[in-house]
């Protein structure tokens, strides 16, 4: 008898998957046209994909970029094309676009009567906001990539806030160098006062001496040395602010401020003092109850009723302080979200390697609550710019205040498009980097291991 | 001799105010409170003396005088006539209307969206993230002024309507007119009509009451209560035999048979807008404002809701749909039966929170001429009184109180909902 029975000893080859199942076939499969419903599903969504960009790409592309006047543009594009539907008029955005970016700001300050186009110094067009915004990129950069840029440049993020306004105001730049000094006053007395008057002693005469400086003595002083060595650079009114550059303008300096004004509100809100967690929430809840055109209402006619007499500030600036208030309340819950999410025992290894409350929040409770609320802060940042848009209401000159005014021009009357596409593209093109950038940041921070 | 003496005697000294921590909370706080009362005596003394100086004290007279000026769009009667307090309340309304509309469709938009951008097909989850990242990162108070441009500008004059050859012709057979100033809708008539009830005589606050609408509310409770009874019969039935009977055709009855009748009762008809002079007539005028507005804040919003929407179903582990696959429930049961009630735990408090971003949203009814309570009291009434102070103290106040309101009855509804935990 022989042996029938059969054993494999060696493995057989591997076989090819189905061409049905890999490759772009499988792909299809998978993805696409998994069952009848998910099918029909797909024509549907290709033929909405197709329906709206052969409306879309021609109406982008073949467009008017050069024209006077809304009627004009009808005219080339009749002559063109044989109608004036289904093509764009860019020629309002070339014609306007300066405006839309800066508003009515004097593209060479010095002289304010110079057209626009037509240089009469020996620097560019719009220098000053230019080099603000270039300065603001040299600023955060140093705070957004700190692996990749030098530490140096913190002196740049350090000195920015007095330098902006310096740049986009003008006037004597010995204000605002005035003003820087009230910090370095403060720092001084905590620094030498300290051992004489005590701790506590200290951290008052710190906040003490800049107030009374700034209050009373830094404005005089700054007018005395500017009369003997007078520096500076021609004034730009408020008023002739205007476009993205508002928006950007008020946007960071509303984002800058609330972040700490936030942690301060998140901590007092967490505190077990009774009174000033009741403040703390009081606030908080009042300002997320009421819409932000409210505060802005209180910023265009009541902000300066609530100061003494006669003092009448500037417009962009109760702006601004309405507008970090605002964000300040909303940053507060968001850092109250990441404070409650860390587990007591952080809290209480803090107590028991003997911190005293501010290092435990600066060493172990801060540094884990901000990672944790990092995509609430940022979706609140790009919330904060987009409701720069809101100026408009009360009068500012943002690029929807300024594309109402290029709308009601005759010659521009009936646009709305282009225009609006134009400023949603370029809100579209910070908020999401704001976002994607969020998402890095949590990426880099991620400790865990997932 | 004695080797212990007493602990040394706790003698209050004034540097234990902020060095005993025992103290020192209570002197913060008493800082604190000091600090806030100067700070707020320093405002209001400010204000009072500002105001003075202008001359108008502070009171809320003006809230009686003659409003003299229009609402086109309105739910009760108004005239020029009539007080700035009713004009208030009027925008009020407006305000609630429009908020409630948005509510509405941002949560079907966005619950679809949000499911949809789970989908396994990759074409129709690519084209909603586009739909969600499009509308998310562009400002709110710009899709307002384009929906309000859009229909202005290209939708068709009235007078497009007019003629033997007309260039624009009603939609929905003949029922609809989408005109540049707004669109006509058929309305409810009703030829028996049973009247209306005048509540709180001739004052600012007088509202009508239609009995019609009384009586269909009433029905339709009756109907719904009718309907649960032959439910819980129902499910008594399977519970006892096993098998549940079949009700639906039950249920649809109880609802829609008094409903009608009711209806032919009254005389229901539909009265259709008609083209008369320069404009439509008859029908319900829905504004372009209205339109622009809702539309713009439903899209808007719904962008947020299908996030949070999407986040809730992810939050629910991959465990819980292979379990009720292996108990054999179909996948769109699945849903119904086992995610979406346990998603609706963590979705529920973030769409609070969008609803109220909504309602305060809808005060950029202004920009586009809405008007809602910030329209009127805060837009045409601050400006004809110059009565800054009282209105914007008023206009914040009703909205503090929206919002309260609003987060308290869902806050409710959370708490009814929320995870029973032992």
């Amino acid at each position: 008898m022989s042996d029938v029975s059969f054993v494999r000893t060696e493995m057989l080859p591997e076989q090819a998957p189905p061409a049905s199942s890999v490759g772009i076939i499988g792909w299809l499969r998978a993805n696409l046209f998994s069952n009848i419903t998910n099918s029909v599903l797909t024509l549907l969504s290709l033929f909405f994909v197709w329906y709206i960009l052969s409306g879309l790409i021609p109406w982008t592309f073949q467009s008017v970029w050069t024209a006077n006047s809304l009627t004009e543009c009808r005219e080339i594009m009749q002559e063109r094309w044989g109608s004036t539907h289904g093509h764009a008029c860019w020629a309002v955005i070339n014609e306007r676009w300066l405006q839309l970016l800066y508003g009515f700001y004097p593209p060479y300050p010095a002289t304010p009567d110079v057209i626009v186009g037509e240089s009469t110094g020996f620097l560019p067009a719009y220098f000053r906001p230019n080099l603000a915004m270039v300065l603001l990129l040299v600023a955060i950069a140093p705070v957004l990539f700190a692996e990749y840029v030098p530490r140096k440049l913190l002196i740049v993020t350090a000195s920015y806030p007095f330098l902006m306004p310096w740049l986009m105001w003008g006037g004597s730049i010995w204000g605002p160098i005035m003003v820087a000094a009230g910090l370095g006053i403060g720092y001084l007395a905590y620094r030498f006062l300290t051992p004489i008057v005590g701790g506590i002693g200290g951290v008052v005469a710190a906040i003490l001496l800049p107030v009374i400086w700034w209050l009373f003595l830094s404005g005089a002083v700054a007018g005395a040395i500017d009369s003997v060595i007078p520096i500076g650079i021609a004034e730009v009114e408020s008023r002739k602010f205007g476009g993205f550059m508002l928006s950007v303008l008020i946007g960071v300096v509303a984002i800058g401020v609330s972040l700490p004004i936030g942690i301060v509100l998140a901590l007092g809100r967490q505190s077990d003092l009774l009174i000033v967690k009741g403040l703390c929430v009081g606030f908080i809840e009042f300002i997320r109850g009421v819409p932000l055109i409210t505060l802005l209402f209180v910023a265009s006619t009541l902000l300066n009723i609530f100061m003494p007499p006669g003092t009448n500030f500037d417009i962009i600036l109760r702006v601004m302080i309405m507008v970090t208030l605002f964000s300040a309340a909303y940053m507060a819950e968001v850092i109250r979200g990441g404070l409650a999410a860390l587990p007591k025992g952080q809290y209480e290894g803090a107590d028991s390697l003997g911190l005293d409350y501010w290092q435990s929040q600066r060493l172990i409770i801060m540094p884990q609550a901000l990672k944790i609320s990092i995509p609430g802060i940022v979706s609140n940042f790009i919330g904060v710019f987009k409701d720069t848009t809101l100026v408009s209401i009360i009068g500012l000159l943002d690029p929807i205040g300024l594309s109402q005014g290029i709308r009601s021009n005759a010659a521009w009357n009936g646009i709305y498009w282009e225009l609006f596409a134009f400023i949603a593209l370029i809100f579209f093109i910070v908020c999401f980097g704001m976002s994607r950038y969020s998402m890095y940041l949590e990426r880099k921070l991620k400790t865990d291991h997932h | 001799m004695t080797t212990i003496s007493d602990p040394p005697k706790a003698q209050f000294r004034l540097s234990m105010l902020i060095y005993d921590t025992r103290y020192r909370s209570m002197t913060i706080q008493v800082v604190a409170l000091f600090g806030f009362m100067l700070l707020a005596a320093w405002l209001v003394n400010n204000t009072i003396q500002n105001l003075n100086d202008l001359g108008k004290p502070v009171e809320f007279g003006f809230l009686v005088e003659p409003s003299s000026y229009d609402i086109n769009q309105r739910l009760l009667e108004y005239d020029s006539r009539d007080s700035h307090l009713r004009a208030s309340l009027l925008g009020l309304l407006n305000t609630l209307v429009v908020a409630f509309l948005g509510c509405i469709t941002a949560t079907v938009i966005g619950v679809l969206v949000g499911v949809l951008r789970l989908s396994n097909n990759w074409i129709v989850a690519r084209i909603m993230t586009v739909y969600v990242e499009m509308f998310r990162n562009v400002p709110v108070l710009l899709w307002i002024v384009l929906a309000m441009a859009i229909l202005i500008e290209s939708l068709p004059a009235p007078r497009a309507f007019r003629g033997e050859n007309p260039e624009a012709t009603m939609n929905l057979f003949d029922t609809m007119a989408v005109t540049n100033r707004g669109i006509y809708v058929p309305e409810p008539l009703f030829s028996r009509s049973l009247g209306d009830i005048h509540f709180l005589g001739a004052s600012s606050l007088r509202f009508d009451v239609s009995l019609d609408l009384m009586a269909i509310l009433i029905v339709l409770g009756a109907s719904i209560f009718a309907m649960r009874r032959v439910r819980a019969r129902a499910d008594a039935v399977q519970e006892a035999t096993g098998d549940r009977p079949t009700i639906w055709y039950i249920q649809l009855g109880i609802l829609a048979v008094p409903m009608i009748a009711l209806l032919v009762a009254l005389g229901f008809h539909l009265g259709y807008p008609e083209l008369k002079g320069f404009n439509f007539k008859g029908g319900t005028h829905l504004r372009n404002s209205l339109i622009a507005l809702w539309l713009a804040l439903s899209l808007y919003t719904a962008a947020f809701i299908a996030e949070i929407v999407r986040a809730g179903i992810l939050a629910i582990s991959k465990g819980q749909t292979e379990a009720a696959a292996a108990l054999g429930l179909r996948q769109g049961r699945i849903m119904s039966l086992v995610i979406l009630p346990q998603a609706l735990r963590v979705i529920i408090p973030p769409l609070i929170s969008n609803y109220l971003n909504l309602t305060k949203n809808s005060s950029l009814a202004i920009a586009v001429g809405y008007m809602d309570i910030t329209g009127t009291l805060g837009g045409i009434t601050m400006n004809q009184t110059g009565r800054e102070l009282e209105c914007i103290l008023m206009l914040m106040l009703v909205y503090l109180s929206i919002s309260l309101s609003i987060s308290a009855v869902m806050n409710w509804y959370n708490d009814r909902v929320k995870l029973v935990e032992r």
